[in-house]
């Protein structure tokens, strides 16, 4: 059976190409890989490679040829014992070969696959009554939280720049190497890309590595192996392979710090499909929820604040409380204006809440504690019953986790709006280093309080 | 993680005696790379069936691309079979493998079945990847294929982090990071190297050197060209190889799989190797001369040395060989098939292994 020999298409974009010039001619015998032909495409001229072995027993399309088709028959190639009366007088057509641009068209001619569902999150489990609420720093929470999951899973261990020797840069590690060894306790060079890389391998074979970045900013050199690498493995492996790793640490502007570290990440990591993103505020919720990400089988971003780790908080005297990923909290009940906002940007949100208790306004202050998934049905549920939103945070404002949720509870409930949705967030700046320019690049507890003024147009 | 290395052992490492331990390991053996094993028949059919599958796999799905069956970026490992082919042959079972782009090859030495990988080329539902991957992301957990991966260098520091599992669980088993010449010169891999040899990971590093990254020959882009030696300011050995003898990479990949399965820390091998096609699909290579690619193709090609010897001891008749490259040929062309038949992925697929 005589073979043809296709135009073939030479990048991702080809349609059509000149045949500019035939290598062998009619009567040559050619094995694989013999160049048998140049083509020139819009970009360059290539050489066409014989894939099977034969004699060329007819050039269809001559040299010189311009606006050849992909797949169009070029040649005929004869096998052993072949000869040219065996090529049929009508070219066969080629085989239902797709052309690169109308590949696509069995999935367009489709309506488009509905997003699935939101999955149900299940809510906090129930706290019994007369538990012991023991007032816990969020710095030790985190540290409770690390424990607690190493020993319950010699699977899980903890990597990073100062975590075991020197107990943690902000002291979050503090204890855990007397406890678990230099084996689930690893100190790492100062080399961000590297051990980011490290531990999405060792989490691609199955261990649960908590990566430690001593503060998100140096995870930017890490960027590639969290998102190329971690987010998207089990996507690109058509779910066989996983990362089931936790990146944390302190994120967000500390104090006098300047603009290198002093950021916050959240709406970056939460633009990305295949990651979970918690940037919890109380300590209850920093254990809950770092309890959680060790145990969720996804790669975890974990975003904590310097500043709150040093703040104290009720957590309650369980031997496993465990919160779920995925799920807001209502921080304080009210009536009359939603607030929004999630990590650090909580005080500047309760403190709004307090004053403007006193002015006769009652807001509802909804912890987001997960910024992906984003539990929006608990916001709009909120904003059903207020109408009003506004959102707080420390990030910068364009593209922020609160023009998400303005541009989703808009979409979703703008019947239920009184007043257009207002963001509270870092100014549109580096930060700054001296005191009070920095003070100014913040949001702060009366930029609060004016946004649930205006949106309940109150003087 | 430190568990063989105390506070006493790493001041004994951090003195004399590591750089005295490597001149005792380069003397006490013939070095890494000097060696050709001695192949018997069976090996010798096997790598040459093994390396033509490879070679034959990577015609058809150049040609899949011509036809349109198969997009994007394809990167075909003709020339190199060689390197995998050997390597294959000294793992032991848990042993890892991990590399980059180019890594059809890989997969099929690894054992994965041409009819998945080819359906992962054209984007179908029986690919690996069920088609969400392509030719640069395909994985086999069940093969100990940790990918295919896109971006020039990362599988390094995700194949030491194999390297840190296996050390973590003790489990004898060692990672082969694959990577080329062009990755050579990223950052992450001398934050890998740093790690690995700080830790003596499990971990061998196969610089598979083609002698261009892309269109940049190796000497316009390194100022060391030597990639064996890249690992010297970590103090990891690393040995040059000829990367087209398939016998010489299995002795050097033994010799280094046992130097990492021993606890003696990485190892790097330098392959010595020739890409004949472009660096992709749409190369139309340039910046090489065709008496090159022609001279390597004739006197070094990994395959037709294999051939020569079989025929020269009697091992195989011609006809013997055509039977073995027609049952090579059928097994591609059932690949193809079935890659060209095979259903493009459901709709539904779009939004599923986003999440766990």
């Amino acid at each position: 059976m005589p073979i043809d020999i296709l135009m073939p298409a030479l990048s991702p974009t080809m349609e059509e190409g000149t045949l500019a010039k035939w290598l062998k001619h009619e009567g040559d015998s050619v094995t694989s890989g013999d160049v048998i032909a140049e083509i020139e495409t819009d970009k360059a001229t290539m050489e066409v490679e014989a894939v099977d072995e034969g004699t060329i027993g007819k050039i269809v399309v001559p040299e010189g040829s311009e606006g050849v088709k992909v797949n169009a028959v070029i040649a005929v190639l004869l096998g052993d014992g072949e000869t040219a009366a065996d090529i049929g007088t009508e070219t066969p057509a080629a085989t239902p070969a797709p052309a690169p641009a109308e590949a696509p068209a069995p999935v367009a001619a489709e309506p488009a696959a509905a997003a699935p569902a939101t999955a149900e999150v299940p809510s906090d489990p129930d706290i019994p009554a007369g538990t012991e609420m023991v007032p816990t720093t969020v710095r030790e929470a985190l540290r409770d939280a690390m424990a607690e999951e190493m020993r319950a899973d010699d699977d899980v261990f903890v990597m990073g720049e100062e975590v075991a020797e020197y107990q943690g840069a902000y002291k979050v590690t503090q204890g855990l190497l007397d406890e678990f060894g230099a084996r689930r306790v690893v100190d790492t060079p100062i080399t961000e890309h590297g051990f980011a890389g490290v531990g999405v391998g060792a989490a691609m074979a199955g261990l649960k590595p908590i990566v430690e970045f001593m503060t998100f900013n140096f995870a930017m050199q890490a960027m590639d192996q969290i998102i190329n690498s971690a987010a998207k493995t089990r996507y690109m492996s058509g779910g066989q392979m996983h990362a089931p790793v936790v990146f944390r640490g302190p994120n967000g502007a500390a104090a006098r710090v300047a603009a290198q570290h002093s950021q916050c990440y959240a709406s970056w990591y939460s633009h990305v499909p295949g990651l979970k993103v918690v940037m919890p505020y109380t300590a209850a919720d920093a254990k809950g929820l770092l309890k959680a990400a060790i145990r969720d089988p996804n790669p975890i971003i974990f975003l904590e604040n310097e500043i709150l780790y040093g703040h104290t908080f009720d957590v309650p005297k369980l031997d496993d409380f465990v919160l779920p990923i995925g799920k807001a909290r209502i921080h304080r009940a009210g009536n009359d204006v939603t607030i929004v906002s999630f990590g650090i940007g909580m005080t500047y949100a309760e403190q709004a809440a307090e004053e403007l208790s006193g002015m006769g306004i009652e807001a509802e202050v909804i912890d987001l504690r997960t910024i992906r998934p984003m539990d929006l049905p608990t916001v709009i549920e909120s904003v059903k019953k207020t109408g009003r939103l506004v959102t707080v945070e420390e990030g910068f404002p364009q593209s922020s986790v609160g023009t998400e949720i303005a541009t989703r509870v808009m979409q979703q409930a703008f019947d239920y709006l009184d007043a257009p949705i207002l963001t509270v967030a870092g100014k549109d700046v580096p930060m700054p280093y001296a005191a009070n320019l920095e003070k100014l690049a913040l949001p702060n507890v009366a930029e609060v309080v004016d946004a649930v003024k205006a949106v309940t147009y109150t003087a | 993680m430190a568990p063989r290395k105390s506070a006493a052992s790493a001041g004994r490492r951090a003195g004399a005696s590591k750089s005295a331990k490597s001149r005792s390991g380069k003397s006490a053996k013939p070095a890494i790379g000097t060696e050709i094993a001695e192949f018997d028949k069976e090996q010798e059919l096997g790598v040459y069936r093994e390396m033509l599958l490879i070679r034959r796999f990577e015609e058809k799905a150049g040609q899949l691309y011509g036809m349109g069956f198969i997009g994007g970026f394809c990167h075909l490992y003709i020339g190199q079979e060689a390197v995998i082919t050997g390597i294959q042959h000294a793992m032991r079972d848990g042993d890892q493998l991990i590399t980059g782009y180019r890594d059809h090859g890989h997969m099929l030495a690894a054992g994965m079945t041409a009819r998945g990988v080819m359906a992962e080329l054209t984007g179908r539902q029986s690919g690996y990847s069920r088609g969400k991957g392509g030719s640069m992301h395909m994985f086999s957990f069940e093969k100990n294929f940790f990918g295919g991966h896109g971006i020039v260098g990362a599988q390094v520091p995700l194949g030491t982090g194999l390297a840190f599992a296996n050390r973590y669980r003790d489990n004898g088993n060692v990672s082969i990071a694959f990577y080329g010449d062009g990755a050579s010169n990223q950052g992450q891999v001398y934050e890998s190297f740093n790690m690995a040899e700080l830790w003596e990971l499990p971990v061998v590093y196969v610089v598979e050197n083609n002698r261009y990254a892309m269109g940049t020959a190796v000497s316009r882009a390194s100022a060391q060209t030597d990639f064996s030696q890249r690992g010297v300011s970590f103090n990891i050995p690393g040995y040059q190889v000829d990367g087209m003898d398939v016998r010489a990479v299995f002795a050097a990949a033994e010799a280094a799989l046992e130097h990492a399965r021993s606890g003696n820390g990485p190892i790097i091998l330098e392959m010595l190797t020739y890409r004949y096609r472009g660096h992709s699909m749409s190369d139309p290579a340039k910046y090489r001369s065709k008496d090159e690619v022609q001279k390597m193709r004739s006197e070094h090609d990994p395959i037709e040395q294999v051939k020569v010897r079989l025929l020269e001891k009697g091992w195989a008749s011609e006809d013997e060989l055509k039977a073995i490259d027609k049952s090579v040929r059928d097994i591609v062309a059932d690949s193809a098939e079935f890659a060209q038949t095979d259903p493009e992925p459901d709709p539904s697929e779009l939004y599923t292994d986003i999440l766990a």
